[in-house]
């Protein structure tokens, strides 16, 4: 028997009414040990900062396990949430305190590089948006990881790669809907899962 | 911790999630609604094969909601206006299975179409007595439960004259990250379903029917209050040798 599915609707501008969640930010508390921040800006096809998305992150803790039935290597670290959610500002920026994931074994021989999943929803984006960010001092691992070497471009692999900030353990990640010219430079990849 | 007999040598043995058939969800690039115009990505997107991050999810199941969190019609000091309403019914997976325990969040505008928040500048009243957001957890058969006030039509910038239908926003998480889902509810036979880009951009007429919620008298609290029902259905499983595993669930 197969279902017919639900259709996927916008989130529209109102989100804020039902969704932020006051810890929704902080993957860990402030001041853990080992917590790292990952935070950007989100802009449209014009430049412009985007108010009015939301971004989530889903990843895995730092010994690369899930708190989840379906990882056959059994439950992650207690108490990890792995999930994170912040809605952008008015200037079009999120922010994620978090602890670093650890590489996963993939479907195949190998690893694939320590990454946190990304949702992107916004009013104009009438199915949300996926794609991933990984860490620019993993570059062994991301040499090896999967999904990042099936991206020829490498301008197209570098806008996955969140870039170490000023500070220690502050991480850079900023997301482009949509690029400029007819070929959509800048434009952040997105996946089809 | 022992090791897992699906730790194959080859690599890891994870379940895969059947991918949406075209029609279901809505193309990005639906110009007659506006907002997407400079929003959506010019390039295609890049299949990804699911991996571990993709078939886990979060399971949030520590911080439950509270009963009054499922109802949007007691939690001020006064009633709120507008016609009073049940909306409840299942979330499954395409194979039909139920999704327990999994958090369903909604938010709405008031009777009058007027939503609790500053960037809605529509002349309707505020209600001071409603907020018009909502969450429950699904039990253990996959069913959800709201009392909320049925919401008003309102008008918005995307063409002249344009007004969208009353709907109510659904999020669900289902258990893997791939079953995620954001989506809207709308009520039987209202006349702004033709005029809506939002509604249409969903190409398959029959896939636009399921986001249309069915007045049920089974529901219906008599003397009280309306009954809506709406079935939810998210990305299930490919049928694998993990079916015996699904049982779990």
């Amino acid at each position: 028997m197969t279902l017919p599915l639900t259709p996927s609707q916008t989130i529209g501008p109102f989100l804020a009414i039902g969704l932020p969640w006051p810890d929704g930010p902080y993957v860990v508390p402030e001041g853990t040990a080992g917590a790292i921040t990952i935070g950007g800006t989100v802009r449209d096809g014009a430049g412009e900062p985007v108010t009015d998305a939301m971004i989530e992150t889903w990843q895995a803790d730092p010994d690369g396990r899930f708190a989840h039935p379906d990882d056959p290597r059994g439950g992650g670290t207690g108490g990890f949430r792995g999930f994170g959610r912040c809605p952008t500002d008015a200037a079009g920026r999120y922010r994620f305190i978090t602890l670093r994931p650890g590489r996963l074994p993939s479907r195949h021989a190998g690893w694939e590089a320590p990454h946190l999943d990304v949702s992107v929803f916004a009013r104009g984006l009438l199915d949300r948006l996926v794609t991933r960010i990984y860490f620019s001092d993993e570059q062994e691992a991301n040499a090896a990881d999967p999904a990042l070497t099936a991206i020829a471009d490498p301008a197209r692999r570098a806008t996955l790669i969140a870039t170490a900030g000023d500070a220690p353990g502050e991480f850079r990640f900023d997301i482009r809907l949509q690029g400029e010219g007819e070929h959509g430079a800048g434009e952040t990849v997105f996946f089809d899962i | 911790m022992t090791t897992h007999p699906l730790l194959a040598p080859g690599g890891i043995v994870l379940p895969s999630y059947r991918r949406p058939p075209e029609g279901v969800h809505p193309p990005l690039d639906t110009p007659a609604y506006r907002s997407t115009v400079l929003r959506v990505p010019k390039r295609p997107l890049v299949l990804l094969e699911q991996g571990l991050t993709e078939v886990t999810g979060p399971l949030l199941g520590e911080e439950q909601p509270v009963p009054e969190d499922a109802d949007l019609t007691t939690r001020h000091a006064g009633e709120p206006v507008g016609e009073r309403i049940i909306v409840t019914g299942r979330v499954q997976d395409c194979n039909g299975r139920a999704v327990p325990d999994t958090l369903v969040e909604i938010w709405q505008a008031n009777a009058a179409g007027r939503y609790a928040h500053g960037i809605d500048h529509h002349p309707a009243p505020l209600d001071p007595n409603f907020d018009g957001a909502g969450r429950c957890m699904t039990d253990a058969e996959g069913r959800y439960r709201f009392v909320t006030i049925k919401p008003g039509a309102y008008p918005w910038g995307n063409h002249p004259n344009a007004w969208r239908p009353a709907h109510i926003h659904f999020s669900l998480f289902g258990r893997a990250f791939t079953q995620r889902l954001i989506t809207q509810m709308y009520f039987p036979g209202d006349p702004l379903f033709g005029y809506d880009p939002i509604f249409n951009s969903v190409p398959d007429p029959s896939a636009r029917e399921r986001m249309i919620s069915r007045l049920d008298l089974s529901l219906t609290e008599p003397d009280w209050a309306l009954g809506f029902a709406w079935d939810i259905v998210l990305r299930g499983r490919e049928a694998t040798v993990f079916e015996q595993e699904e049982e779990r669930w």
